[in-house]
C-alpha cells in the first residue's frame, strides 16, 4: 500500500495503482476525455492533469502511478491553468453546434465546459471539417465532433475483440474509422455511443428523437438474451425512446447487445393491442369479455388431463406461476417450456444454470465450450470470456463448427458428438489442459440439447465436469447457456411436466410450439402475433418486458426485477393480472390480487425467488442427470441462433433489426482472424 | 586554438576516403575491439561515464548514466540496444555522414554498447529518407558479419551480437525514442507514456536503451584513447567533440566535427565561410536545430557553443544544427515555416499538440503577413505555453519555442509587420463574434 | 470552416499478390525480427508493396489490397496496417507519378532558396503544385519536410536521391535530364564534396587514404 496526500486527504491505495484512482479514493473528482476505467489506458487527452508536488510539468494522473509519500494537488493553479488549456484546444475544433446534436445533455465535453471552458473563444481561424463514416446500421457518425480520445478504437480491440476501428493519418488530421468503408462486425456496437465522450458517435435509431431531461427513466432487465443485463428504459409519453445498459459488476459490467439495445422499435409493431377471438373460422375483434366467456365456454366439461399449458421463452416468473396455479386449479399437469424441444434437466437447480457465474469466468483458467456460439448467444458474457482470454493463461477448447471468429483464439477439437465422446471419456488431448486446470469450467448450449439425443449430450458434458476437476465444493463449472430471459425461471417453477397426447385446450403464453396439436382450441397470451397467433381460436393481449413489473432469471440463475416503463398498448394488460381475472371468470380465483402476494407464492414456489441476486456456489453432488453419455450420436452440434439480428418476436418485428440482419447479411460462420 | 585533425574522429565525414571495411581498419576502427570488450560492460560503462559524454541527439542526457539504468542481471528477458538515426530534427544532417561515410565506427560503436548493456541484439532504425545511407551500413554491417566482428563470437570475444537495420518511413516524431520502439514494433510512432522508462520496458516490453548515432560512434575511440582524451575537449560537464551542421547563410555551408564549448562565431567563421555578407549583417541564428529558440547577433558574438553556455542564454546545443540568418531573411517566416513543420510532423495523440500545432501555424501564418492585431502576439504567447509541458513527449515543446524565442527577440518586428498591414489595408477584418465554445 | 478533403477519383486494384521478387525480399524481412514480432516487419512490407507497383505499373504507391495483403502475411488486423500506412509519409496511398519530386521546403531549405527549387519544378516538369501530377503522368510535386541534408540545401529528393546545392537553373536541367530518360548522379549539383565546405575541405586533410 502507498500513502498519498491529495488536497491536504492523506489516503492509503495499493501499490501501482494510478494517481487519478488515488485521487478519487480521496474523492476528488478529476475530469477525464480518454480514460475508461474498462480500457487500457491511452493518457492522450490531458485532461486529467493535476500537480505532483516536486514535478516541474503537471502529470496526468490517469497514467501515472502513485509513489509512497506522493503528494498531489489537483486544484492548484498549475492543474486549474493546464486544464483550461486542454479545454481550449478541445474546443477550437469541436462544432458549435449543441442544440442540434444527440450527445446535448449528457456531454462529458459539454459538462467539462461549463468547469473549464472560457465565455468566449479565441480561436479565429478555420475550423476543421472531417467526413462522416459509416459503421454500420446502429451507430451514427458526425466525426467532426470527434475529440480523438481514442474509446472507441480502444472498445472494438479490446473489448468487442473487431480489431476494425482505428486512427488514421496523423496530427489534426487523424480521423476515426474504419478506413476502408464497412459494417462493424460486432453484437456490442451500441456500446460505443455509450463510450464516446462527446457526440461523434451517437444512436442512429435515437437521431434528434429526445432529450435526456425529457425522458422518464426505469430500471429495468433485458430478456433478448439471458445474459440478464441491467437496462435503464428511457421512455416519453408512453413509449420507449432507448434502452440503455447499467453497471453491474457482476453481470454486464456497463455492456450490452444491440439486439437488446435496438430492437424496442418492435415493440410499436405487430403488436396484439386487444383480444380476438375465432368465429366462424376467422379471427375478430371482441372485448375483454368475450374473449374469456370464449375461453370458459370452451372448457366447460373438459377434463383436466386433456388441457395443457405451454410457457414461452419469454415470459416472466409471475405470469409463469399464474399459468401454472390455473393449471393446477384447473387439474392439468400438461406443462411445458421447453418449446424448442431442449433436453434440459430441471430436477436439480445446477443442471440448468450457468453455475460458474458470469464474474466466476474471471476466475476460472480453463474453458471447454460445447455446442454454443457465445458471440451470438450472450454477446456480453463472451465479452466476458474474451477479457478472461486477453488476461492470459486461458485456453479455451471449442466443440462445434469449425472456423467460428468467437473474437479471441480458441482450440478447434471437434465438431460434434464424437469429440464430445472422447471429451466425457478422458482420452481426448484437451483433457490433460482441462485436468491440469485448478477452476477449470465447460459452457453448454442450450441448442446442443435440442437434438434427438439431447439427454445424452447433457449426461456427456456433466460427465466431462465431474471428472476434469470442475465439479468441487468450493467451485463449479458446469454451465448451462440459455437463450432467453424467461427460460430459466420457467424451469424454477416446474413448467416442465410434458403433454400428454389428445389435448382439447392448449394454453400458450407467449409460446411458439413447432407443432400444435390438431383440432385443439388453442389460447394464445402475448404481445406479438406471430405463427401460433395466428392459428390461436382467442388471444389475449399481454405486456412485453418493458410494460410490466416482473421477476426474471437469467442464466446464472440470477433473480432480478425489471419495472414498469410505459403501460401496454391498446388493451394489452399485465399477464398475471389477464390469469388472475381468467380465472376469476373460471371460478378458480388465484389466491392473490397485488404483486406482493403473488411475490410471496413465487417464493413458496421455489425459494430462489425470496432472494434476488446470485449466490456462488459450488457443487456438493457430483452425481449427474439422467441420460447414457455414450449414447451421444456422431452428428454435428448445428448452433441454434442463426440470425442474432432476429431470434425472438421483438426484434422480428423491429426494423432496425430488419436492417441489420439486411446489412450484416445472411447468417454464416465468419473465418476466424487468428 | 581548434580541433587538430589527429583528434577527429569521424576521420571520413566527408567521404574523401573507402567506407569498406578494409579503409575503416587504415583510419584505427575495429582496431582491439576484442580487448576493449574483455574489460568487462563496468569497466566500459565507467570509461564512458568519465569521458563526460553527453547524448548527442538533442537532449544531452549522460550516456554513461543512461547505459547504467539497464538491469545488471538478464530477468530472462532479452535486452536491446536501439539506436536512433531517425535524424529529423531540421537543420541536422551529421548522422547522415556517419552512416554513408563511417559507417564501421557505428557497428563497432553498437558492438562495444551491446555489451556494455548486456544486449545480444541491436536495431539501427534509420530515417526512411536515406535510403542510399542505409544501403552503405547494411554493407557495412554484411562485411562486419564476414569478417566476424559481430555475429556469433563478435571479434572472437565470446560474445553474440546481431545488429540489423530498420528504415522508418517519413515521421520525425519516431527521433522520440519511446516513439522509435513504437515504430519498431510495427506501430504508428505515438511516443509511449513514461514511465516504463525504456531501460525497464522498451522493444518488445524488454529492457532498452535508445542512443543516437553519433553518441554510439564515438565511443570506440573514446575507449581506445582514453576518458581522459575525450574529457579534456570542451568545458566541464560539455566534453568531448562534436559534429556541428553549419547552414543557412553562411558562405560555405558544412558539416565539421569540432571541439566543444567552441565560440559560435569562430565555428562559422572558420569552417563556414563567414556569414554571408560579413558577421555585422547577422540577424539571428537558430544554435541547436529548428527546436532550439533563436539568439540575435547580440548574443551569437560571444556565445560557446555547448549545453551550458546556451542554456544560459535559454536556448540549446540541440543537436548542434546551426542555421544562420542573415539581415535579408523574413524571421517571421523563417520561424512560421518552422510552425508549419511541427503541424505537420505532430503524431496527434495529445490534444494540445494535435489542436494547438494548428493553431500556432495559422497564427504564425498571419503574423508573417501582418494581418493580426498586436493583442494576438499575446494570445499566441500564451498558447504556445498552454501547449508546452503539457503533452507525452517533447515535440510540442520544440514545436513552441521556436515561436517563444521569435517573440521574445523579435516582438517589435512583429509589431511593425501588424502596422505596415494596417497602414496598407486597413485592420484585418473582424471575425463573427462567437458565443462560448 | 474547413471542406473535408474531396477524394480524388483512382482505381484501387482488386486484388494484389507479392510476385516473386517480393517474396525473396520478404523472406529476408521477417528473419530479422524475433519470433512473435512479425509485426515489426509492416514498414518494410510496405515498401515492398510500393516498389512492386513501381514494378508492375510505374507507379510507387500502396493499393488497399497490398495493406490486405501485408495483414494477412503479418498476422495483424487490416485497420493496424492501413494506421500505419497512412501515418507514414512516406506511403504514397494513390497513384503517383513516374518520378516523385520531392522538394524540401523547412526552414534550412527554405533560406537556402527552396522556393526557387519549387518554381523550378513547376516551370519545367509543368505541375501546376503540391500533390499534383504532370499531365502526362510523368512527375509527382509533392512538399516534403526536412530531408536532413541541411549544408547542402536546397535539395530536390527524386524518388530515393537527392541532388543536392540546388537553384533555379540547375533543377530545371536536372528536371529535363529526367524527362530524357537520364538519371544524374546524386549529390552535389556544384561538385562539392558532400558536406564539406564549397571549394573543398578544410579540415581532414591530414588523414593519409588508403
Amino acid at each position: 500500500m502507498a500513502k498519498v496526500t491529495v488536497d491536504g486527504i492523506e489516503v492509503e491505495v495499493p501499490n501501482g495503482v494510478s494517481v487519478l484512482q488515488a485521487c478519487e479514493a480521496a474523492g476528488k473528482e478529476i475530469p477525464r476525455f480518454c480514460y475508461h476505467e474498462r480500457l487500457s489506458v491511452a493518457g492522450n487527452c490531458r485532461m486529467c492533469l493535476v500537480e505532483v508536488e516536486k514535478a516541474p510539468k503537471p502529470i496526468a494522473s490517469c497514467a501515472y502511478p502513485v509513489a509512497d509519500g506522493m503528494k498531489v494537488f489537483t486544484d492548484s493553479e498549475m492543474v486549474r491553468k493546464g486544464r483550461r488549456g486542454v479545454m481550449e484546444f478541445l474546443l477550437i475544433n469541436h462544432p458549435l453546434d449543441c442544440p442540434i446534436c444527440d450527445q446535448g445533455g449528457e456531454c462529458d465535453l459539454q459538462d467539462q465546459a461549463m468547469a473549464y471552458g472560457l465565455d468566449k473563444s479565441r480561436y479565429k481561424e478555420e475550423k476543421r471539417v472531417v467526413t462522416d463514416k459509416y459503421m454500420g446500421p446502429l451507430i451514427k457518425t458526425i466525426m467532426t465532433r470527434c475529440i480523438q480520445c481514442t474509446r472507441c478504437v480502444r472498445f472494438a480491440t479490446e473489448v468487442a475483440g473487431v480489431p476494425e476501428l482505428g486512427a488514421t493519418n496523423r496530427g489534426e488530421n487523424m480521423e476515426i474509422g474504419t478506413y476502408v468503408e464497412k459494417a462493424l462486425t460486432t453484437e456490442l456496437s451500441g456500446n460505443l455511443i455509450d463510450i464516446c465522450p462527446v457526440g461523434a458517435l451517437t444512436s442512429r435509431p435515437y437521431a434528434f428523437v429526445s432529450r435526456p431531461w425529457e425522458l422518464r427513466k426505469t430500471d429495468s432487465v433485458d430478456v433478448l438474451d439471458a445474459t440478464g443485463t441491467n437496462i435503464r428504459v428511457d421512455a416519453r409519453s408512453g413509449e420507449v425512446l432507448r434502452i440503455l445498459p447499467r453497471t453491474n459488476d457482476d453481470v454486464n459490467e456497463e455492456w450490452m447487445a444491440d439486439r437488446g439495445r435496438f430492437s424496442f422499435d418492435g415493440l410499436k409493431r405487430r403488436r396484439l393491442d386487444r383480444p380476438w377471438v375465432r368465429k366462424d373460422g376467422k379471427l375478430q375483434p371482441a372485448s375483454w369479455g368475450e374473449a374469456f366467456a370464449a375461453i370458459a365456454a370452451r372448457l366447460k366439461g373438459v377434463p383436466g388431463e386433456k388441457i395443457g399449458a405451454v410457457a414461452g421463452p419469454l415470459a416472466d416468473a409471475e405470469a409463469t406461476l399464474a399459468l401454472r396455479d390455473l393449471m393446477g386449479a384447473l387439474g392439468s399437469r400438461n406443462l411445458e417450456c421447453r418449446t424448442d424441444g431442449a433436453a434440459v434437466d430441471a430436477s436439480r437447480r445446477d443442471f440448468y444454470t450457468f453455475n460458474t457465474g458470469i464474474a466466476g469466468i474471471e476466475d476460472a483458467d480453463a474453458l471447454l465450450i460445447i455446442g454454443a456460439n457465445p458471440r451470438t448467444e450472450a454477446p456480453v458474457i463472451n465479452a466476458r470470456i474474451r477479457k478472461r482470454v486477453v488476461a492470459g493463461g486461458f485456453p479455451v477448447g471449442f466443440v462445434g463448427p469449425r472456423g467460428l471468429n468467437l473474437t479471441y483464439a480458441h482450440d478447434w477439437l471437434g465438431e460434434g458428438g464424437v469429440t464430445l465422446r472422447a471429451l466425457a471419456q478422458g482420452s481426448h488431448r484437451f483433457n490433460e489442459v482441462l485436468r491440469a486446470a485448478k477452476k477449470p469450467m465447460l459452457i453448454l448450449g442450450r441448442g446442443a440439447l435440442t437434438r434427438p439425443d439431447g439427454a445424452a449430450v447433457l449426461a456427456a458434458a456433466w460427465k466431462i465436469a465431474a471428472e476434469n476437476n470442475m465439479l468441487q465444493p468450493e467451485w463449479h463449472g458446469f454451465n448451462l447457456l440459455h437463450h432467453f430471459g424467461g427460460q430459466v425461471a420457467a424451469l424454477d417453477l416446474g413448467f416442465t411436466g410434458g403433454m400428454a397426447a389428445g389435448l382439447e385446450v392448449l394454453f400458450l403464453l407467449g409460446a411458439e410450439p413447432t407443432q400444435l396439436p390438431d383440432g385443439a382450441f388453442v389460447v394464445y397470451q402475448g404481445h406479438h402475433g406471430e405463427a401460433a397467433a395466428g392459428r390461436a381460436d382467442v388471444i389475449l393481449p399481454g405486456a412485453a418486458y418493458t410494460e410490466k413489473d416482473a421477476t426474471w432469471v437469467n442464466t446464472e440463475g440470477r433473480v432480478q426485477h425489471g419495472r414498469l416503463a410505459v403501460y401496454p398498448p391498446g388493451e394489452a394488460r399485465e399477464d398475471w393480472k389477464i390469469l388472475r381475472a381468467l380465472s376469476e371468470l373460471l371460478g378458480r380465483r388465484l389466491p392473490y390480487d397485488t404483486l406482493d402476494a403473488l411475490r410471496a407464492k413465487l417464493a413458496e414456489a421455489n425459494p430462489v425467488f425470496a432472494g434476488r441476486g446470485f449466490v456462488p456456489h459450488g457443487c456438493a453432488d457430483s452425481s449427474g442427470p439422467a441420460g447414457d453419455p455414450a449414447a451421444v450420436s456422431d452428428a454435428p452440434f448445428a448452433l441454434t441462433v442463426t440470425n442474432y439480428w432476429q431470434a425472438d418476436p421483438i426484434s422480428r418485428a423491429s426494423p432496425t433489426m430488419a436492417e441489420c440482419a439486411r446489412v450484416y447479411g445472411a447468417p454464416q460462420a465468419r473465418l476466424a482472424a487468428e | 586554438m581548434a580541433l587538430s585533425d589527429k583528434d577527429r574522429i569521424f576521420t571520413n565525414l566527408y567521404g574523401l576516403h573507402d567506407w569498406r571495411l578494409e579503409a575503416a581498419r587504415k583510419r584505427g576502427h575495429w582496431d582491439g575491439t576484442k580487448a576493449l570488450l574483455e574489460k568487462g560492460r563496468d569497466w566500459i560503462i565507467e570509461e564512458v561515464k568519465n569521458s563526460g559524454l553527453r547524448g548527442r541527439g538533442g537532449a544531452g542526457f549522460p550516456t554513461g548514466l543512461k547505459w547504467s539504468f539497464m538491469p545488471k542481471q538478464s530477468d530472462g528477458r532479452p535486452h536491446y540496444l536501439v539506436v536512433n538515426s531517425d535524424e529529423s530534427e531540421p537543420g541536422t544532417c551529421k548522422d547522415r555522414d556517419i552512416l554513408r561515410h563511417d559507417p564501421h565506427t557505428l557497428v563497432e560503436g553498437c558492438l562495444i554498447a551491446g555489451v556494455a548493456m548486456g544486449a545480444h541484439a541491436g536495431y539501427i532504425y534509420v530515417r526512411g529518407e536515406y535510403y542510399n545511407e542505409h544501403l552503405v551500413l547494411q554493407a557495412a554491417i554484411d562485411e562486419a558479419y564476414a569478417a566476424g566482428l559481430i555475429g556469433p563470437n563478435a571479434c572472437g570475444s565470446g560474445w553474440d551480437f546481431d545488429l540489423y537495420v530498420h528504415r522508418g518511413a517519413g515521421a520525425y516524431i519516431c527521433g522520440e525514442e519511446t516513439a522509435l520502439i513504437e515504430s519498431l514494433e510495427g506501430k504508428k510512432g505515438m511516443p509511449r507514456l513514461k514511465p516504463p522508462f525504456p531501460a525497464a520496458v522498451g522493444l518488445y516490453g524488454c529492457p532498452s536503451t535508445v542512443n543516437n548515432v553519433e553518441t554510439i560512434a564515438v565511443v570506440p575511440t573514446i575507449l581506445r584513447r582514453g576518458a581522459a582524451w575525450f574529457a579534456g575537449f570542451g568545458r566541464p560537464k560539455n566534453s568531448g567533440t562534436k559534429i556541428f551542421c553549419i547552414q543557412g547563410h553562411v558562405n560555405k555551408p558544412c558539416n565539421v566535427e569540432e571541439e566543444m564549448s567552441i565560440p559560435l562565431r569562430e565555428l562559422i567563421e572558420r569552417h563556414a565561410g563567414g556569414v554571408r555578407g560579413g558577421w555585422d549583417n547577422l540577424l539571428a541564428v537558430i544554435p541547436g536545430g529548428s527546436s532550439t529558440p533563436m539568439i540575435p547577433k547580440s548574443v551569437c558574438d560571444d556565445v560557446l557553443m555547448d549545453f551550458d553556455a546556451l542554456r544560459e542564454h535559454r536556448t540549446g546545443l540541440g543537436t548542434a544544427g546551426v542555421i544562420v540568418m542573415d539581415k535579408s531573411t523574413d524571421l517571421i517566416k523563417a520561424i512560421a515555416r518552422l510552425s508549419a513543420f511541427y503541424k505537420h510532423e505532430s503524431c496527434g495523440q495529445c490534444t494540445p499538440c494535435r489542436e494547438g500545432m494548428g493553431w500556432v501555424k495559422r497564427m504564425m501564418d498571419r503574423m508573417v503577413e501582418g494581418r493580426a492585431e498586436v493583442a494576438e502576439i499575446d494570445v499566441l504567447e500564451q498558447v504556445t505555453r498552454q501547449i508546452e509541458g503539457h503533452t507525452i513527449c517533447a515535440l510540442a515543446d520544440g514545436g513552441v519555442w521556436p515561436v517563444q524565442g521569435l517573440i521574445r527577440h523579435f516582438r517589435p518586428l512583429m509589431e511593425e509587420r501588424i502596422a505596415a498591414y494596417k497602414a496598407a489595408k486597413g485592420s484585418p477584418e473582424p471575425t463573427l463574434p462567437m458565443a462560448a465554445e | 470552416m474547413t471542406t473535408p478533403d474531396t477524394p480524388v477519383a483512382f482505381e484501387q486494384p482488386e486484388s494484389f499478390a507479392f510476385d516473386a521478387e517480393s517474396e525473396a525480399a520478404i523472406e529476408k524481412i521477417i528473419k530479422r525480427y524475433p519470433p512473435g514480432r512479425q509485426a515489426s516487419a509492416v514498414i518494410p512490407l510496405l515498401y515492398v508493396v510500393q516498389r512492386q507497383m513501381k514494378r508492375q505499373t510505374g507507379s510507387a504507391w500502396v493499393p488497399e489490397k497490398g495493406m490486405d495483403a501485408v495483414a494477412a502475411r503479418l498476422g495483424m488486423a487490416p485497420i493496424r496496417v492501413y494506421e500505419v500506412a497512412t501515418f507514414y509519409f512516406m506511403f504514397n496511398m494513390k497513384p503517383i507519378g513516374t518520378y516523385h519530386l520531392q522538394v524540401c521546403g523547412t526552414t534550412p531549405c527554405w533560406l537556402r532558396g527552396s522556393d526557387e527549387v519549387f518554381r523550378a519544378c513547376k516551370d519545367a516538369a509543368q505541375v501546376s503544385g503540391y500533390g499534383q501530377t504532370s499531365a502526362d503522368g510523368m512527375f509527382t510535386l509533392s512538399e516534403v519536410e526536412c530531408m536532413g541534408a541541411c549544408v547542402n540545401a536546397p535539395i530536390l529528393c527524386v524518388d530515393d536521391d537527392y541532388y543536392e546545392d540546388l537553384d533555379y537553373a540547375r533543377t530545371v536541367a536536372l528536371i529535363e535530364a529526367l524527362r530524357r530518360g537520364e538519371r544524374p548522379k546524386p549529390g552535389s549539383m556544384i561538385g562539392r564534396q558532400t558536406s564539406a565546405p564549397e571549394g573543398g575541405p578544410l579540415v581532414l586533410t591530414e588523414i593519409p587514404g588508403e
